[in-house]
């Protein structure tokens, strides 16, 4: 799961909210500053032109010509809080009366009915001007008079400024309120997320039931594709079974008609050559059939370790079928098959019954497989600390100084297997079975020639 | 009158007489002095209205913090400090004048340079103009009288007692009421303007000037001198630590705030664009303005200190707005407007005779 | 011994047939349950082969319906499916024993005389010979009163021999039914068994002949 370039749907979904935030709350800064910025432009606007109509109306003309008497009020009112630079120009008939002789006039000279607003750079400072026209009795003329009032906008800037300012913490505060909301949001709309995946992760190999968690509809998709991929998996393992099995029986039921066959030719055969040949062709089917067979059979054990049922295995019970089971097939050779079992119940494993079943016929299979005529196989079942161990002795030829791993390991058969017939399977099923049992397995020579093979599995 | 006004205007030639001028400086300074640290390495270039032996002890105190300076110390009146800054763009890295109009109009027309520093942001807002122009010393303007001049009278507390006073004993204060000649006196002209926005009272205490012949002065120093020589009884509209000042040495010398409103004149400093190291300018302003150069300004310097604690316990005391209204009184044609009144408020009763 | 033998390779249920009569037994073969059923209705069998996969059920299920109904019939299933599952199933359910496709005749018989001993004889299978009694199902020879028991290879050697007397059987044909394809045995290793069942026929008028380069073959007095 360690996968470096994997990426974090949390961590996605917590930078895609913290993101938007962040947008928003920048957007809500620019939105509230364009705003002040307007709102606190068109107040001082309004205030710059009524302080310049206020100074227009100390315009007078009298016998010795125009007069202008400025209001100190005024100007204190239109420097607001006192920030901003101002500067004035009265101009009658085409002469500066008084006030700043190269303050810049307007593009366009109010026509007495409105003032006109405009942007200037005067003395190293941009202003903002008001212009107010007026007429003016000059002695006995008629003049146009012009009142500028201009003034920079630091203080305009400061409350524009104050406000976004203001826009900006409530921003960062919804920022940082998003921080730790995004982080709950993102926890609990993955919250179902991960208790499907715990839900999942619970479940034992072999439980192969449908989830029926309740998701949110978002999630359904993805507990149906479950489900299905349960379904299909299900169904996907019944058909190995049936598969395992119709393999079985497909290879079986021929080679078990090609056998009798064989056999029948052979007890009305006469000529030693073609009797010859039936028995090669009755020992390959031998061989065959067995092959097939233990492939099978690994085939299921390998299949089951993987899904093993957990049931409670009477050891003595079981070994006792046993018994009797390969009793005809060792009295086919004069072999005794004796066994020491203590009584009902006294030894018990909990795992699969195949597998062990399993296991321990293919013991004493392989057992009576190296013992010769009239041999004796002793299978003993004994309580070891924790654990109960199945020992298989024979007669047989022994191990010739192989090692138990080198025995099990698959389609590996001893030295002196000779002529025995064997697919080199069947200690590997037994080892397979001890390790998915927890149990151990091994071989060594039984006293006075023959071996015994050890397979312990912990006490149920 | 003609001969007060043109006694004062005597005094100033014999005051202009006493001007060193300053090498390639076309404005008139009236001293000039250099203060030196323990290894000077730079000078600061300080252009001042004070006298350099009242700024002495702050100066000093200065230099011992900033032993790799000196300090040039160059005064002159307030309109040729205006004028050295304005019009000639003279080389100095700290302006300090009392006249807060002609600094305003400095700070206003983009002669000053920003300044931010600690002890620049703790002044009150009334206290500076922007980051560009800052008041260091608050003085009252106040009312001076002859204790013994005015024995038996009630001394004034107001505007309105002072014009009773002057009315009802026309004979014991003509020819000795004494105050500013606002067409010489820069801070006069500022004080009356004030006056004449904040209370009717002023013009009728013009007209009952007027009627008593009042004399009018340059200077304050002037009127302190003359009324310490019994020659007037009252003076109106002295700036108060020159009042102080002389208090000290005078004896039978009343000084009054009027409790109908006492105007406080700021004293400012600003560093000047053509400032050649404005950052020596700053450091001599940001001491000035430290509760260490407050104290100075307090104590030997004789400045009051900028304490809006003591604003605020005496409500009678208005700091003249430190804001652009203060262009106003220099419009030329508004100027001559109130010139114009304020000679016919005077002259009145000299028609009338 | 009578059976019924229910498989569904015809090949496979013909060469079983064969072969258990020509050790002299009567096999009734049918190829499905209801076939099975139907014969089981009519006539008693000493043992039933009962496939498990047929093409109209599982043998299993045919078994525990038989052992419902109270029918005891000894029942050898034979299964091709390899899973111990299916063998397991097959005893829990009520089967004798099992034998896995292929299997070997003399395994075949083996178990069949197996579950027979087991289930105490359901037919009279002793047979007498001169002054000698053979019991199979107890592998034994009766001698003038005295019971002597056969091992294995001797008592399927005696049970060739008996089942044709006089006839000669080579010692190639007495290996092939003896011993397993897959063991490597010399045709003396015949002597051996017919040198025990000799001894075991000591005092009786039944002997072994050896009939030079032809084989042996059992003969009365």
């Amino acid at each position: 799961m360690a996968r470096p370039e994997a990426h974090s749907l949390r961590r996605r979904l917590l930078l895609q909210l913290l993101l938007g935030a962040a947008v928003m709350a920048l957007g809500l800064y620019l939105a509230v500053r364009a705003t002040a910025e307007r709102a606190t432009e068109a107040a001082q606007d309004a205030i710059l032109i009524a302080a310049a109509e206020n100074i227009s109306d100390g315009l007078r003309g009298t016998e010795v010509g125009v007069e202008i008497d400025l209001n100190r009020a005024t100007f204190s009112m239109v420097a607001a809080a006192g920030q901003d630079r101002l500067f004035w120009r009265v101009e009658v008939g085409r002469e500066t009366l008084t006030g700043y002789d190269d303050l810049p006039l307007p593009g366009m000279v109010p026509d007495g009915t409105g003032p006109v607003v405009y942007e200037a750079s005067y003395r190293g400072a941009d202003l903002r001007l008001a212009a107010v026209g007026r007429s003016v009795m000059d002695r006995d003329s008629l003049q146009p008079a012009l009142i500028v009032l201009g003034q920079t906008r630091f203080g305009q800037r400061a409350i524009a400024d104050r406000l976004a300012n203001g826009a900006a913490l409530a921003g960062l505060a919804f920022f940082a309120l998003a921080v730790p909301l995004s982080l709950i949001f993102t926890s609990s709309v993955l919250a179902p997320v991960r208790r499907l995946a715990e839900a999942v992760s619970r479940r034992g190999p072999a439980d192969l039931r449908s989830m029926d968690h309740p998701t949110p509809r978002e999630l359904a998709p993805f507990q149906e594709a479950l489900n299905s991929f349960i379904a299909r998996l299900r169904m996907t393992l019944s058909q190995t079974e049936t598969f395992i099995a119709e393999a079985a029986h497909h290879i079986r039921t021929p080679l078990s008609t090609v056998r009798a066959e064989a056999e029948i030719a052979l007890r009305r055969a006469e000529g030693e050559e073609s009797r010859a040949r039936l028995r090669s062709v009755i020992r390959a089917v031998d061989e065959s059939a067995r092959s097939a067979g233990q492939l099978l059979d690994h085939a299921m054990v390998a299949y089951r370790s993987n899904r093993m049922t957990q049931a409670r295995i009477d050891l003595s019970a079981m070994l006792g079928d046993l018994a009797r089971s390969f009793g005809p097939t060792a009295d086919l050779r004069d072999i005794s098959l004796t066994m020491i079992v203590p009584g009902p119940d006294a030894a018990e494993v909990i795992g699969d019954r195949v597998l062990v079943e399993s296991a321990l016929r293919n013991l004493i299979d392989n057992a009576l497989k190296y013992t010769d005529a009239e041999g004796t196989v002793h299978v003993s079942l004994r309580h070891d600390g924790g654990l109960v161990v199945i020992e298989v002795c024979d007669t047989g030829r022994g191990l010739a100084g192989a090692e138990t791993s080198m025995l099990t390991a698959r389609f590996q058969r001893g030295p002196n297997a000779g002529t025995v017939v064997g697919s080199g399977l069947g200690l590997t099923i037994v080892a397979e079975v001890a390790r998915a049992m927890g149990g151990a397995f091994d071989l060594s020579p039984a006293e006075g020639g023959g071996t015994c093979a050890r397979l312990s599995l912990p006490a149920g | 009158m003609c001969k007060a006004v043109i006694a004062s205007r005597l005094k100033a030639l014999t005051c202009l007489l006493l001007l060193v001028a300053l090498p390639a400086a076309a404005f008139e300074i009236e001293a000039e002095r250099l203060f030196h640290g323990r290894a000077p390495v730079a000078e600061v270039r300080l252009l001042s209205t004070t006298d350099s032996d009242i700024a002495a002890p702050l100066i000093e105190a200065f230099l011992s913090t900033r032993p790799d300076l000196s300090v040039r110390y160059v005064m002159a009146s307030s309109r040729e400090v205006f004028a050295a800054i304005a019009d000639e763009g003279a080389p100095f890295d700290l302006v300090m004048s009392s006249a807060m109009d002609l600094q305003m109009k400095l700070a206003n027309d983009g002669f000053a340079r920003p300044h931010a520093s600690d002890v620049a942001a703790a002044l009150p807002d009334w206290a500076r103009w922007r980051d560009l122009l800052f008041g260091f010393a608050l003085e009252p303007v106040v009312v001076i009288v002859s204790l013994k001049g005015i024995e038996g009278l009630p001394i004034p507390q107001t505007r309105r007692d002072l014009i009773a006073l002057l009315r009802e004993n026309p004979a014991h204060f003509s020819g000795r009421v004494a105050t500013y000649d606002p067409h010489l006196s820069g801070a006069g002209y500022l004080f009356f303007t004030e006056d004449a926005r904040q209370t009717d009272a002023f013009w009728r205490l013009a007209e009952v000037m007027g009627r008593l012949e009042a004399r009018l002065y340059c200077c304050s120093v002037d009127m302190i001198e003359d009324l310490a020589a019994g020659n007037i009884l009252i003076a109106y509209n002295v700036v108060g630590s020159y009042a102080a000042s002389h208090a000290r040495r005078i004896p039978d010398t009343g000084i009054v705030e009027l409790q109908d409103f006492t105007q406080a004149l700021l004293r400012t400093g600003l560093i000047p664009v053509t400032a050649p190291r404005p950052d020596l300018g700053a450091a001599l302003l940001d001491f000035t303005l430290s509760p260490e150069g407050q104290a100075l300004a307090r104590g030997p310097t004789g400045f009051p200190p900028l304490d809006s604690g003591a604003i605020r316990l005496s409500a009678h005391i208005r700091p003249i707005r430190l804001d652009p209204g203060l262009l106003v009184g220099l419009d030329r044609m508004t100027r001559a407007i109130f010139l114009r009144e304020w000679d016919a408020a005077l002259n009145q009763p000299l028609a009338g005779r | 011994m009578r059976f019924l033998l229910v498989e569904d390779t015809a090949k496979l249920a013909r060469s079983v047939r064969d072969l258990l009569a020509l050790d002299g037994h009567g096999v009734d073969t049918v190829a499905s349950l209801a076939e099975a059923g139907d014969c089981l209705a009519a006539t008693s069998y000493d043992l039933i082969l009962l496939d498990i996969g047929l093409p109209d059920g599982d043998g299993r299920a045919f078994l525990a319906q038989q052992r419902r109904q109270g029918r005891d019939t000894p029942v050898i299933m034979i299964t091709a499916r390899s899973a111990v599952a299916d063998r397991v199933d097959a005893l829990d359910g009520g089967a004798d024993d099992y034998v896995t496709k292929p299997f070997e005749m003399a395994e075949l018989e083996a178990r069949i005389r197996a579950v027979l001993r087991r289930r105490g004889g359901a037919t009279q299978t002793r047979r007498d010979f001169a002054d000698v009694t053979f019991d199979p199902l107890a592998a034994t020879l009766t001698v003038a009163g005295e019971t002597r028991e056969l091992r294995s290879r001797e008592l399927r050697l005696f049970e060739i021999l008996i089942a044709a007397p006089g006839r000669i059987h080579s010692k190639e044909h007495l290996c092939d039914r003896l011993f397993s394809y897959a063991e490597a045995v010399s045709d003396n290793a015949i002597e051996v068994y017919v040198g025990r069942l000799r001894r075991k026929l000591q005092g009786s008028a039944a002997r072994i002949e050896t009939v030079r380069g032809l084989g042996y073959r059992l003969i009365g007095p």
